[in-house]
């Protein structure tokens, strides 16, 4: 991909407090690309996801720091990375499963991944058990005009 | 972003919950603890779901909404979920949700 026109990156305690404002500061970032609203809800619910298992699977409610990079290229793709340092995924295919929970009997649906490979162009998680996840979803924000 | 809440009147065998905000992780236990005390307290024959008034939901919600589905079987009562908006209606879809809860949206959502 091309250098990206625009950049934001924010570091957050791993805190269920810090959820909504996650999803809101990449919104409001990526209202710069006009989107409609129903992929602005996109972006707030994948965000939301992500930085969810952070602080539930990754760091297990117990704190950390969860890295958000935002980037937006010229043909108006949205990349969202969101990093942590926490435990990491053993299995990242059985993850991606629908349904699948690495936190059962918490009322947790397991359905996290395939929201967040639903509602975007592309997710890709990479994961090192012990050091940590990197979740990385393009978002095509379509031209409305 | 609004704090989740909700208010909840009973009538004649109806309970219904009105949920107000955002409803993510954060959010979910105490709505959980809250809701469940609503449900035990009332045992309503129908437990109405208002959805109406959420601006965002993401799938704590759904987790949120499949358990107070589960408690409220297990007091042989039927849970309806009444006007969900696109955003989470679509997220109800994903996880076939629509097929075991009853979804409505009523006249008022209409106006």
């Amino acid at each position: 991909m091309k250098k990206a026109e625009n950049e934001l990156s924010i570091v957050l305690d791993a805190r269920s407090v810090n959820e909504g404002f996650a999803r809101y500061a990449v919104s409001a970032f990526a209202s710069q690309l006009d989107p409609t609203l129903e992929e602005l809800a996109d972006i707030r619910t994948v965000v939301s996801e992500a930085v969810t298992n952070a602080v539930v699977h990754a760091y297990k409610e117990g704190g950390g720091k969860i890295y958000i990079n935002v980037k937006y290229y010229e043909n108006k793709t949205l990349r969202i990375q969101i990093r942590d340092k926490g435990c990491g995924i053993a299995d990242i295919k059985q993850a991606l499963e629908p349904f699948y929970t690495g936190a059962p009997g918490t009322e947790r649906g397991g359905m996290g991944f395939t929201i967040m490979s639903n509602f975007t162009d592309k997710l890709t998680v990479r994961s090192t058990i012990g050091k940590g996840t990197t979740v990385t979803m393009d978002k095509r924000i379509k031209c409305h005009f | 972003m609004q704090n989740a809440k909700f208010t909840s009147e009973y009538s004649e065998g109806i309970l219904i919950i009105k949920l107000f905000g955002d409803i993510d992780h954060h959010s979910a236990k105490p709505l959980r603890e809250g809701i469940d005390s609503e449900i035990y307290l009332y045992r309503a024959a129908t437990v109405m779901l208002d959805l109406s008034n959420i601006d965002f939901m993401d799938s704590s919600g759904l987790g949120l909404i499949l358990g107070r589905y589960t408690r409220i079987q297990e007091l042989g009562g039927t849970l309806v979920i009444t006007d969900p908006s696109e955003s989470v209606e679509r997220i109800l879809e994903l996880a076939g949700t629509k097929k075991l809860i009853t979804v409505k949206h009523t006249e008022r959502s209409k106006i």
